[in-house]
């Protein structure tokens, strides 16, 4: 008996020895459930290539990353970052670890991967400033997408709309007929519906104008972006807070609600989760007003400084940024691919479908999913909407949002 | 002998003591000091390794309540205040109905004591995320009377953004000065009937000078440019019910063993006085139940205006009409980055839960000196 105890015993100090001889390396996301396996595949590709590098996956669940990017600042300000972490593209990045100094910069990575020449030119833009570049996307959404059940739409004998006059036009109509014109869900998908509602009333241009601080929040441009956000709002429904996104697409393919405004992992949830036929089961168009435009957001991984296992988290970020990478792990997530060697034959029908547009379209970056602006606006916009919610007052919303975007520094 | 008994006490204390001054009230002091600071309000400094902060004094609780921004914060003071009002309100008459049929000396009283219990023994978010389900709009409580055959209810339960009770909140000094005369006015009734005249007169002349006040200058104090409403968000009703369904058994436990800590001889005494069943109680067993009710409602006064998790699981973050500065001081903290404001909240939260524990410890020591 004694001995078997020191057998196990020498076995569990072995094998702790082991773990400790190979290195670590530690991934930091928000994608649980629904997107895990898609992260998976990824690691277990990474597994393949680095069999010696013991891979830890530490997700923090919430959609959007509300959870995970509360819990990585505590750990970053604790001196404890993860190894690489996901990370919106564009303002989040750059607005809250960038200008903090927290990051290191990609830029020869990208020389010797020759991505330079590899990604679209808007979407390098976006993850740059005149320091470096510093994250690798690997993944584009969609975020200006109207969801309809063709079915229903020819039942009801409407067009779908072109233009936010054109909705607001047959509104009245669908009313009548006893469904909900534009469904939308709590919170944040009420401001995601706002800035398709934005970029429809004011084009890519001033879109990014906003942005870049050259047109002011409480201009009358501006100021009339919320009058048409609050008819479009009067076309929804009144039980929206109780709905997360999911329950607000039901609506739409039970055929109580006409449309939903939600970005492309709507696709994934209605051909995976629902089992419906891109095209026929569910159609989708841009979102009123916004036809040519691709309001994207992308996911990236970044390098912050002094992590433990930096040459893993490299191979890591070689991976992420290769197209074969990048077409293990997109079909699965249900979005196209940043990388211009991508092989579409892999992706369904709407997903070739958005990555056509991704190739032709205009190129405008999303607030609430962090590519236009700083995290500190973007977390502030849920005040702006309420303050326009209850006083509904187009410029006490206006001026709102001027007071935090010059209280933020925005566009500087 | 005492010397040393007096040396291992305070080397047996020490530990404890040193573990306190740090981890509570060193980490509340710097919470203090960076609710003085402007940490975070520049966005490149929030996350730096050694950011640089300057100290600001009081600017950030003077944005929180005059600033036009942070209406929100503003809307999270009403919403705890009639939160913690509806709340306690609610558990104490519950517990004390509970606990009063409890007492009637019912067969299976130990099996009732457990099921009024066993809320309890639940976690807020566990509660947070059954009544979330129960008060869907097409769900749960809506539909119950539909099993007796009549049309489902429409009610909107936490999804409304209805406000009853609107005041404006350049009216508060008013408020408060009103407030303090109602508080004079009963000290100077008191006093005068316990014939403490001098005592009585004093509390009625500062009661005029503050009625005048309240009357004639605070209506010309504005604290906000402009005027903004602020009200009771009907959304609230479903969070208090499933408050009051978690805490009521507590309540009623707390009034169980105060009825039975009251002898069996008092209450003979009344009767054989002539008392009647509900004179005994209002007379006899109520005003002895006193301390009680002092003690729940301090301790669930405190949970109230502490509560996160409840509301978390019912309604999330975002959700603003049914905001509290908890969550607000979560949001602004770690997702806007502006440490010293969510600070600022942190500060005034301890403030207010200090008013309702302070008293009540100070009372509590006092009482066990005494004895």
């Amino acid at each position: 008996m004694k001995t078997f105890r020191v057998v196990i015993l020498a076995a569990v100090l072995g094998l702790l020895a082991l773990a400790s001889a190979q290195s670590q390396l530690e991934i930091f996301s928000w994608w649980a459930g629904d997107e895990g396996p898609a992260l998976q595949a990824l690691l277990d590709r990474y597994n393949e290539l680095h069999p010696d590098v013991n891979v830890i996956n530490a997700t923090v669940t919430g959609g959007s990353g509300v959870n995970a990017r509360a819990v990585l600042k505590t750990r970053m300000l604790g001196g404890d970052p993860p190894d690489s972490f996901q990370v919106h593209a564009g303002q989040e990045l750059i607005g809250t670890w960038v200008v903090a100094d927290r990051m290191e910069n990609l830029e020869d990575l990208y020389k010797e991967q020759g991505w330079l020449e590899k990604y679209p030119a808007g979407l390098l833009k976006l993850l740059s400033n005149d320091d470096g570049i510093w994250s690798v996307p690997v993944n584009i959404h969609r975020s200006n997408v109207m969801w309809y059940k063709p079915a229903k739409i020819e039942e009801l004998g409407v067009v779908v709309p072109n233009s936010w006059d054109e909705f607001l036009a047959i509104c009245p109509d669908l009313k009548a007929a006893g469904v909900t014109p534009l469904v939308v869900g709590e919170n944040w998908t009420q401001q995601h519906l706002w800035e398709s509602v934005a970029l429809g009333v004011l084009g890519a241009d001033d879109w990014a104008n906003l942005w870049n601080g050259s047109l002011a929040f409480n201009s009358d441009k501006a100021q009339n972006v919320w009058d048409v956000f609050g008819q479009v709002m009067a076309c929804t429904n009144d039980d929206a807070s109780g709905l997360s996104w999911q329950q607000a697409t039901d609506r739409v393919i039970s055929g109580e609600a006409a449309f939903n405004i939600m970005g492309d992992w709507a696709a994934g949830y209605m051909t995976t989760t629902l089992e419906l036929e891109p095209g026929s089961g569910f159609a989708w168009a841009a979102s009123p007003g916004t036809d040519g435009i691709f309001l994207m957001l992308s996911d990236s991984f970044g390098l912050p400084k002094g992590v433990a296992n930096r040459e893993a988290a490299i191979d890591w970020l070689k991976l992420l940024g290769s197209a074969e990478g990048q077409d293990i792990f997109n079909p699965l997530k249900g979005s196209i691919a940043p990388h211009l060697d991508s092989d579409l034959s892999k992706y369904n029908a709407y997903l070739q479908s958005a990555a056509a547009d991704w190739n032709s379209n205009v190129v405008a970056g999303s607030l609430i999913h962090g590519a236009a602006a700083k995290e500190a606006f973007q977390s502030q916009f849920g005040t702006i909407l309420e303050i326009y919610l209850s006083s509904g007052s187009a410029q006490a919303a206006a001026n709102a949002a001027n007071a935090i975007a010059q209280q933020v520094g925005l566009g500087q | 002998m005492i010397k040393k008994d007096r040396l291992t006490a305070i080397l047996m204390l020490m530990p404890s003591v040193i573990l306190l001054a740090i981890f509570v009230y060193g980490f509340i002091g710097q919470t203090v000091y960076t609710s003085l600071t402007n940490w975070g309000m520049d966005p490149s400094q929030a996350l730096a390794i050694n950011p640089k902060i300057k100290f600001v004094g009081f600017a950030m609780y003077k944005e929180l309540f005059t600033g036009f921004i942070d209406i929100r914060f503003r809307q999270d003071l009403v919403n705890t205040f009639f939160f913690t009002i509806f709340f306690i309100a609610g558990c104490l008459v519950l517990g004390l109905g509970l606990a009063f049929l409890l007492d009637q000396n019912l067969k299976a009283e130990g099996l009732y004591r457990t099921i009024f219990l066993l809320p309890m023994s639940l976690s807020f978010i566990v509660t947070g995320t059954i009544w979330r389900w129960l008060l869907q709009p097409k769900g749960g409580i809506n539909m119950l009377p539909s099993l007796i055959g009549l049309e489902p209810m429409q009610s909107r339960w936490l999804t409304t953004r209805e406000q009853i009770w609107q005041f404006n909140w350049q009216d508060i000094p008013q408020f408060t000065g009103w407030l303090i005369v109602l508080v004079l006015l009963w000290i100077s009734f008191s006093a005068f009937r316990n014939k403490n005249k001098s005592r009585a007169l004093v509390a009625f002349i500062s009661l005029l000078a503050i009625a005048a006040w309240s009357a004639f200058i605070a209506p010309k104090i504005l604290i906000l440019p402009y005027p903004e409403t602020h009200g009771f968000n009907i959304a609230f009703v479903g969070i208090i019910m499933a408050a009051i369904w978690q805490m009521s058994g507590y309540t009623m436990a707390l009034y169980l063993a105060g009825l039975r800590g009251i002898p069996q001889a008092l209450r003979e005494a009344a009767s054989v006085d002539g008392a009647n069943e509900w004179q005994i109680y209002r007379h006899v067993v109520l005003p002895l139940l006193k301390p009680i009710s002092l003690s729940a409602m301090i301790i669930l006064g405190h949970i109230s205006l502490k509560i996160f998790d409840l509301i978390f699981a019912m309604t999330g973050a975002d959700n603003s009409t049914t905001d509290v500065p908890a969550l607000l001081m979560y949001l602004t903290t770690f997702r806007a980055n502006q440490f010293s404001k969510g600070a600022a909240i942190a500060v005034i939260l301890l403030i207010m839960v200090a008013f309702v524990i302070i008293p009540y410890l100070w009372t509590s020591l006092r009482s066990e000196v005494e004895r």
